[in-house]
């Protein structure tokens, strides 16, 4: 696929009240791609978002759409539009004059309004709803009505800012495919941002991971999901053991009193790294088989797995199995060696951007 | 039953003080001095028709004023952080805490002949500049006096808009203008009517305002129901007809400013 950069972030840095928001972020995101801002709250996802609708100035750095910098420029003048986290639709028009708000604004004629916005209503499954008032609908409709507000004016991007987090379990994974689907029929750029790392991972071509303001890593979901680059980005996607190795050489790492092969190449002699091990990765045997011996402690029923807590050489590990075993039964655990991700131990000043799996 | 006993207080104050004057206010209008029915008061009414007329007049421009000045400073008021949003509403509402007479007594000495002002325009060799006792001194009261009466409505409706929507309006092309016209004003509309109707009815039936700074240049039809009761020209028959008059000159008006308001959310429903 070839890639046309759409929008460039340069070392973009925000400022509020002299906080630091935003600390010389630099992004690139492509043309008709789905990239996701993946983090905690307060790291600065929806600031970046901002920047790029043009409702924030960074304090440094340029903003560039389509090889123009934008920097300065109204939201009104940018070929971009914003999906609100509480949807901002008008509650003083019904959900036709809101999808048509923006082709009036951009005074297109009405008989062909109409059809771009009958499109939209079928695009977004609202066919019937036109003259219902705002406060007529439910949470995914009003959702969906917001969408189709800003869709219908064919922007080059799309910026979704937690449009789904106000909605049930059920009606989120249903919109994840739906705005999967409207991405991939529209053929627009969306930048999408959450806090849920199964949304990010479910929907994107590429996840963005920050964390106090910077960037920690980039990469395609099973990049990030498999080769996260530090501990927290471990940990904020998807459930992780953490604990404390040493690398002794390529392909051998000690943790939990074991010394084991691994799959990781490039780190000093006995330098110490976080050992991180997803919970569906361990190998469940009987006691004297496994690399492990361990005890399980508690077990938790969780619909698809159960999850055990179980201690072995000295750790309280994690695992997810399908199979139920009682407190106290004794175990082996092993793990491959390409299931041991091993990660550079970062202190909190040195986060550098991570380019991790693109090409 | 609960709901009928916990309003039973103001049933009774109403019946008393509300239902009963006003039955008495018809009754003296529909009778002449010996007490047999009669519509001569209504007949003479008739002949105060220019007073009506310039009371109207004078409401309309003075509602118009607050209005012009209250809805950009509201919206200022509404889109600020909180403490200035509270440190504002109180400079608003500070007059109020003072007596109405006071501060209409207070723009006399302001505005007289020898007053502050004029002293202050002395000191350029201008003037003095005839302002007290003047139609113009008459609407400044009603602007002064009930300002806060159209802001305070205007703020609590405009507070609700969430920044977001405007936020919104830019995000799908509206310059600033765009965002006032098709977002703000639809959604103030209701304050705007509340705050016509506040200030309208008290500026068309006032008279004390009229008798201080107009010094009697300036009769309004406050004035003339006022002269009815207390006056010279004593004849209370004559001054309920015209506060029937004023009663529902005033409901004409109301009906007016809502069907203006049906209108306005109607004509937004078709297009």
């Amino acid at each position: 696929m070839q890639k046309n950069t759409l929008i460039s972030l340069r070392n973009v840095t925000v400022e509020y009240d002299g906080d630091q928001v935003l600390k010389n972020l630099s992004l690139d995101i492509n043309d008709k791609e789905f990239v996701t801002l993946l983090g905690p709250s307060g790291c600065g996802k929806t600031t970046t978002l901002k920047i790029i609708g043009g409702f924030v100035n960074p304090k440094e750095g340029d903003v560039f759409f389509d090889g123009k910098r934008i920097n300065g420029i109204p939201p009104y003048q940018r070929h971009v539009n914003t999906v609100f986290q509480r949807y901002a639709l008008f509650p003083h028009l019904n959900v036709y004059e809101n999808i048509e708000f923006g082709l009036k604004i951009s005074k297109i004629p009405e008989d062909k309004r109409r059809p771009l916005v009958k499109e939209m209503l079928a695009l977004v499954n609202l066919k019937g709803f036109e003259l219902r008032k705002i406060d007529q609908l439910s949470g995914g409709q009003q959702q969906r009505v917001a969408i189709a507000r800003a869709l219908v004016n064919h922007p080059r991007v799309l910026l979704l800012d937690e449009p789904l987090g106000a909605l049930d379990l059920k009606l989120r994974k249903e919109m994840q495919i739906e705005l999967k689907r409207i991405q991939q029929e529209t053929n627009i750029t969306f930048l999408y941002v959450t806090h849920d790392q199964e949304e990010a991972l479910t929907m994107s071509d590429r996840v963005v991971v920050m964390k106090d303001g910077n960037i920690l890593q980039i990469g395609t979901p099973t990049d990030i999901y498999n080769e996260p680059v530090n501990a927290f980005v471990a940990d904020f996607i998807g459930e992780s053991n953490i604990v404390d190795g040493v690398m002794h050489a390529d392909y051998d790492v000690t943790f939990a009193g074991k010394r084991l092969p691994c799959a990781d190449v490039g780190f000093a002699k006995d330098e110490a790294v976080d050992v991180v091990i997803r919970p569906e990765d361990w190998k469940v045997s009987e006691p004297d088989q496994g690399q492990f011996a361990g005890v399980v402690e508690s077990i938790v029923f969780k619909g698809v797995h159960f999850e055990n807590i179980v201690d072995a050489g000295g750790v309280k590990w994690m695992l997810h199995t399908t199979q139920q075993y009682d407190p106290g039964t004794e175990i082996g655990l092993s793990i491959l060696p390409f299931d041991i991700h091993i990660m550079h131990k970062m202190s909190e000043e040195e986060y550098d951007v991570q380019e991790g799996g693109e090409e | 039953m609960k709901s009928k006993i916990t309003a039973s207080p103001y049933i009774l104050w109403m019946a008393l003080f509300i239902i009963v004057p006003m039955g008495l206010v018809a009754y003296f209008a529909f009778t002449d001095l010996k007490g047999n029915f009669s519509t001569v008061n209504f007949q003479q009414s008739v002949g105060f028709a220019p007073v009506i007329f310039n009371s109207i007049w004078l409401a309309i421009i003075a509602t118009a004023i607050c209005l012009i000045i209250a809805y950009p400073l509201a919206y200022h008021i509404s889109r600020s952080t909180g403490s200035r949003q509270r440190t504002f509403i109180m400079l608003v509402m500070l007059p109020m805490w003072m007596s109405f007479i006071l501060r209409t007594y207070a723009w006399m000495t302001l505005l007289e002949n020898n007053g502050l002002i004029n002293q202050f325009f002395g000191l350029f060799g201008l003037g003095p500049f005839e302002m007290i006792n003047t139609t113009g001194a008459v609407v400044l009261g009603m602007v002064y006096n009930y300002l806060p009466f159209m802001i305070l409505p205007l703020y609590s409706v405009m507070t609700k808009i969430d920044n977001s929507l405007i936020d919104a309006a830019g995000d799908l092309g509206c310059t600033p203008a765009a965002v006032m016209r098709d977002v703000i004003i639809p959604l103030s509309l209701p304050g705007v009517n509340t705050g016509i109707t506040m200030v309208f009815v008290p500026s068309v039936s006032t008279f004390v305002i009229s008798k201080l700074l107009g010094g009697g240049s300036t009769m309004l039809i406050g004035d003339l129901i006022e002269m009815q009761f207390l006056g010279n020209a004593y004849n209370p028959h004559l001054g309920s007809a015209l506060s029937l008059v004023l009663m529902v000159i005033i409901l004409i008006c109301m009906a007016l400013t809502n069907m203006f308001d049906d209108a306005e959310s109607k004509e937004g429903m078709l297009i």
